[in-house]
């Protein structure tokens, strides 16, 4: 059984929050390269070509991508061989946003509780933890800073199975017009098929975790993931909303088991700045 | 364009929706917290925190500035949560807004009624904004903290009207130019 201290997973998601929030991965940075040469619309041109020169400004001069630097999202698999010593695990988590959200001059947005007056907690905290037990030792952690205003723009149907394939497609096609300019296009759309309402919307955000474009490794899925992104960019909302052929870089779907009375489809949205970073320890 | 801010009615009256535009001079920096504020002080007949007259607000909530920055990254947020309130500042002589996402119909409305633009900026291109911008200094609500009124002194800060004082809609006229059949 491997030991794994909590001052290390401190260390850990501090140096990650920091990172995500400076250098787009390079799978984001190709896709939106990618895009540049796919766009016919000028405006959605000088959007693509600026967004790519806002990265590089990110990364050579210190200055956060977006500044909305995100409620951080933190992914867990944790390995069932593995002993977690020294103190409490979320609590360490924890620590890590409020350590890496203050040394990296980070934007800290959390308001808690969430209404009457809605105090800032001035240190990005609480996270929003996850965590999945899956066989081995190691800790496999993952941290996504996600702005407010993709996450905004999420929906969830509970579908009835009748409408089938084309009842997915045309749903998830709805709820990216309706969100329309608002979460920053080109936007990546996470999508969570089955399960339960709350299941639904976690492999939606789950979804968003996979390399951009990497196709469902199931044929027809990957297949409804072409026909739901000709959809979404037949919309013409384009970059920003300005007009354009590309709304969304990508459509990744994940499934699991629904009820025999059930289809629930959760949609979430990822902005541009798809920001994440892994660490295995 | 190159375009002065404040806002006189002689500029306002050559934007049109689509234009691309840069703008040198002053914005005020307000998100949601301090449009409620500000709101509600000119609802119990209190002044706001700046004179509004001829002014843009910018909705925005800068990241911290380094040691030796001026703010730290300063792109747009989501309009439409102001949309409760713009009006509002309308009547009281505000001229543009600069966000990023689409607005509702009584915005809109009042935007030709009090002669007033919607200027999208690029949302999520925080670092590259920032760079346009000269000078921050704290106006009012230091304890909204990332929502603090802030006064900016901008350069070139690119933008581009999404609503003009005529009607015109660059989402609107963006979707229906470049919209193809088989979308649902």
């Amino acid at each position: 059984m491997k030991e794994i201290d909590i001052k290390d997973i401190t260390r850990t998601v501090a140096r990650m929050s920091i990172e995500a929030n400076f250098f787009l991965p390079a799978d984001v940075l190709d896709s939106l390269h990618k895009a540049l040469a796919d766009e016919e619309s000028d405006g959605g041109k000088e959007v693509l070509e600026q967004l790519l020169q806002n990265a590089s400004i990110a990364e050579t001069e210190g200055i956060p991508l977006c500044q909305d630097c995100g409620l951080t999202v933190v992914f867990l698999e944790v390995g069932q061989d593995v002993h977690i010593v020294g103190g409490d695990l979320y609590a360490a988590i924890d620590e890590g946003v409020r350590q890496g959200y203050k040394d990296g001059y980070l934007r800290k947005s959390i308001a808690e509780p969430p209404i009457f007056d809605r105090p800032n907690t001035k240190d990005n905290t609480p996270a929003v933890i996850y965590t999945d037990v899956v066989p081995g030792e190691n800790l496999k952690i993952t941290i996504v800073p996600k702005g407010g205003g993709s996450e905004n723009m999420s929906a969830l149907g509970m579908l009835t199975p009748a409408v089938g394939e084309k009842g997915v497609v045309d749903f998830v096609v709805r709820a990216v017009e309706e969100a329309g300019s608002n979460p920053c296009p080109p936007v990546i759309v996470g999508v969570g098929i089955g399960g339960t309402a709350d299941r639904a919307m976690l492999l939606a955000k789950k979804a968003l975790l996979r390399p951009v474009g990497q196709p469902n490794s199931d044929p027809r899925f990957a297949e409804l993931e072409k026909e739901i992104l000709t959809g979404v960019n037949n919309l013409g909302i384009g970059p920003q909303g300005f007009g354009g052929r590309v709304t969304a870089l990508a459509v990744h779907i994940e499934t699991t088991g629904a009820h025999i009375a059930s289809l629930p489809v959760g949609v979430n949205i990822q902005c541009h700045a798809a920001r994440h970073k892994e660490a295995v320890l | 364009m190159d375009i002065r801010a404040p806002l006189t009615d002689e500029v306002l009256e050559k934007l049109r929706a689509g234009d691309r535009v840069k703008i040198s001079g002053v914005v005020y920096v307000a998100r949601d917290a301090a449009h409620k504020r500000m709101v509600e002080a000119l609802e119990r007949g209190e002044k706001s925190p700046f004179d509004l007259e001829g002014q843009i607000v910018y909705f925005m909530g800068p990241s911290p500035a380094k040691p030796g920055q001026v703010i730290g990254a300063a792109g747009p947020t989501t309009s439409l949560r102001m949309d409760a309130y713009s009006p509002r500042l309308m009547a009281e002589g505000l001229k543009g807004m600069i966000g990023k996402g689409s607005r509702n119909q009584a915005v809109i409305d009042a935007m030709k009624k009090y002669k007033a633009v919607y200027f999208a900026a690029i949302g999520g291109a925080g670092a590259l904004i920032s760079k346009a911008i000269k000078k921050s200094d704290l106006v009012a609500y230091e304890e909204l903290g990332a929502e603090a009124v802030l006064r900016l002194e901008v350069e070139d800060f690119p933008v581009i009207v999404v609503n003009d004082i005529y009607g015109g809609d660059l989402y609107e006229q963006g979707k229906a130019r470049y919209a193809r059949k088989g979308a649902a």
